[in-house]
């Protein structure tokens, strides 16, 4: 066992030193920056994009004490509910044509109040909305609310609501340590995603160079499998670390801070700590998985043509971590706890709502045990299937490996 | 302890329905230089490969320097595969220290001894170079000093010899012999004749997935009876009698297997029988008629090719 770590340890060296030291580094780098500065200035301006164009204007076509009391009432609201709660309003006088008006209102595309959503006519005692279904569906309980408050004539708001603070309550608590479940998650998968495939063409470099008969024949292939995954592992906390100095500092510099999650169960630290944990968990599991298919493709194309089915897997995998997050303690739930692949996805959205510290770590040992069973396999199928080594030796390549009897 | 560095027995194995090795025994004293001799295709890379626990045999065993398991002898081993491969984006100094490393010695140590490799095969200006920047006679010389930076007790060499010029050629027989002169033991694949000729006092001949000879070189060559070249004035007469019934003269030139009788006889009879010998040559046979005779014609046509691919 002692040679196995001191060759993977060789080989992990020279992967990471190759990958550090390379332009490409830089790149991949910078890489998940650019969509992340092209979703923050995105978002910006649909921000402002939304502001400006999604606040639907109603014309209030009513004499002039009615609108004068849906003005106030508007005003009253608004201030209770919020500008975005309310469409905005535009007083215009009757002109005696009854319905001629408001289609001459709806249809005036030169409209000094400008383009127009919707005409409440009629009076306050018999209101009438003239109004597109789509806005009659999103309004017409606001405008509603809207008529009877002018109507009743109580536009004085009666006395504050009594509030009391609470720290929290378990309903509360339950959905907002689930969104944390969830975010997490996510987050995992994400970086999982992005990262562990990686591994697929991991052993293309060595194939390609010819190099592998000389590793073959030096150190055992479980050295080589498990020196290109702790490389990967150790490029890939790199670049989250970067990648994190880089969106925390952003977010505090240019946003509004750093947005107020909610508590996990097991607390920041911790839930944090067991974050780390089980990313690196997922990445040597999905990547040891990875690498061994990888390492059966002869060429380049051939890791290509992979890609999509891994991802599909990967997500199919995500799903089943996904769909349990609000399932704990399910028959859903523990599979997902236990099946290898989705187990560390499932475990961080149990770090999230369940306090228990001791199952983590009997989950991180049944984890390592199918990472290590994982590299096992996929160094068997290797020396069997590209080295040649083994009693059924037909061509080699991954898709040759289906058609063995 | 055991005397051989190799000691294999029963080596098979198929690669689909092709039998590329059929029962292989072989066994190499410790020290000497030994050259696996067989046409492409013959099994001379599986032989190999299997014997360092690269690939496992169907059936058979084989010890690697008194190890059961070859890998646990791979510290004191060198090998030099067919196919050469480096990282190419490696400094040439880096690369044959990680190859030591992958053999157990430390990188500190692996660059310190490279230099030194380097500086002695001529190469010393080429150690900050990246692989690929070398030409390919350089990147093989940097791949054979990577072979033997741990200082190996055993060297095994896959065709070394292919793709080399003859001045690097030179080198590589130079350095194949200062390395059994300090103890080494080398085993080397060619499918080039005049190399084992040249350095090996063993060779194995391999065809069709078999060793029909394992042995001295001389041993092989003694297996053959000594050629004769005749040259005569005269075709007719009682002297023809001395000469092998079946032989028939290209013009005035005869060539035929020297008779059990010996050279006395042939000698009076020519001289009595007034055959007009312009000229008489009598040669000990090569390695490559020992070889024809060995593994046949059809193997040693496909010998002493420049370039080419073993199995």
């Amino acid at each position: 066992m002692s040679e196995t770590i001191r060759a993977a340890w060789v080989i992990a060296r020279r992967d990471f030193a190759a990958i550090i030291f390379s332009k490409a580094f830089f790149f991949f780098l910078l890489g998940p920056l650019f969509p992340v500065a092209l979703g923050l200035a995105a978002g910006g301006l649909t921000q402002q994009v939304t502001r400006e164009i999604a606040q639907p204007v109603v014309a209030v076509v009513m004499a002039e004490d009615d609108a004068e009391a849906i003005k106030v009432a508007h005003a009253t609201l608004v201030e209770q509910l919020g500008e975005r709660r309310l469409p905005g309003i535009e007083t215009v006088a009757p002109d005696g044509s009854g319905q001629a008006q408001i289609d001459a209102l709806l249809g005036d595309q030169q409209s000094e109040m400008g383009k127009l959503d919707a005409v409440l006519s009629g009076s306050l005692a018999a209101p009438a909305l003239t109004a597109p279904p789509n806005f009659v569906q999103r309004w017409q309980g606001q405008l509603s609310l809207l008529t009877d408050y002018a109507r009743s004539g109580r536009v004085e708001t009666g006395p504050p609501l009594d509030v009391r603070a609470v720290a929290d309550s378990s309903g509360q608590q339950q959905q907002q340590q689930r969104l944390t479940a969830q975010l997490g998650q996510g987050l995992l998968f994400l970086l999982t995603m992005l990262l562990a495939g990686m591994v697929l063409s991991n052993l293309v470099e060595e194939k390609t160079n010819k190099i592998i008969e000389i590793l073959a024949a030096a150190i055992p292939i479980d050295s080589i499998f498990l020196g290109k995954l702790f490389a990967m592992l150790a490029m890939a906390l790199i670049g989250i670390s970067v990648w994190m100095v880089f969106i925390v500092g952003g977010i505090t510099l240019f946003g509004d801070g750093l947005p107020q999650l909610p508590t996990p169960a097991v607390g920041w630290p911790l839930f944090l700590l067991l974050g780390f944990l089980y990313f690196a968990m997922a990445y040597l599991l999905l990547g040891s998985l990875f690498l061994g298919i990888g390492a059966l493709a002869t060429t380049v194309r051939e890791v290509q043509t992979l890609s999509m089915p891994v991802t599909m897997a990967q997500v199919l995998v995500f799903f089943l971590a996904a769909y349990s997050v609000t399932k704990t303690g399910e028959m859903i739930e523990w599979a997902a706890v236990l099946f290898p692949l989705s187990s560390p996805f499932a475990m961080l959205a149990r770090a999230a709502q369940d306090g228990n510290i001791w199952q983590h770590g009997l989950a991180l040992v049944w984890q390592i045990v199918w990472a290590f069973l994982i590299i096992r396999f996929g160094a068997g199928i290797f020396r069997r299937n590209v080295m040649k080594s083994g009693p059924t030796t037909k061509k080699a390549g991954f898709f040759a490996a289906f058609g063995r009897s | 302890m055991s005397d051989y560095a190799i000691e294999a027995h029963g080596l098979v194995k198929n690669f689909d329905d092709v039998r590329a090795v059929d029962g292989i025994d072989l066994t190499v004293p410790k020290g000497s230089i030994l050259g696996i001799l067989g046409p492409n295709g013959a099994g001379k890379t599986t032989t190999l490969r299997m014997l360092l626990g690269i690939i496992d045999p169907d059936e058979g065993g084989c010890r690697l320097l008194g190890c059961e398991r070859p890998l646990d002898a791979a510290h004191d081993v060198g090998y030099l595969p067919e196919e050469r491969g480096l990282y190419p984006a490696m400094k040439a100094f880096d690369a044959i220290a990680f190859m030591g490393a992958l053999r157990g010695l430390s990188i500190a140590e692996g660059r310190k001894r490279a230099r030194v490799l380097l500086d002695d095969a001529g190469l010393g200006h080429a150690a900050e170079k990246e692989v690929r920047m070398l030409s390919k006679g350089m990147a093989q010389t940097v791949q054979l000093l990577g072979t033997i930076v741990h200082r190996p007790k055993l060297i095994v060499l896959d065709e070394p010899f292919s793709g080399l010029d003859a001045l690097n050629q030179a080198k590589l027989e130079r350095l194949i012999r200062s390395q059994a002169e300090a103890g080494v033991t080398v085993i080397f694949s060619t499918h080039v004749i005049a190399h084992a000729e040249r350095l090996c006092e063993d060779v194995a001949i391999i065809a069709g997935g078999r060793i029909p000879f394992s042995g001295k070189v001389s041993e092989a060559r003694d297996r053959l009876r000594p050629q004769v070249r005749l040259e005569t004035r005269s075709l007719k007469g009682e002297w023809r009698s001395a000469i092998p019934s079946n032989c028939e003269p290209e013009g005035h030139f005869w060539h035929f297997t020297l008779p059990e009788t010996g050279v006395e006889p042939l000698l009076k009879a020519l001289v009595e029988g007034d055959a007009g010998v312009q000229s008489l040559a009598i040669e000990r046979p090569g390695l490559h008629d020992a070889f024809v005779a060995i593994a046949g014609e059809a193997a040693a046509a496909q010998m002493d090719q420049p370039e080419g691919e073993g199995a």
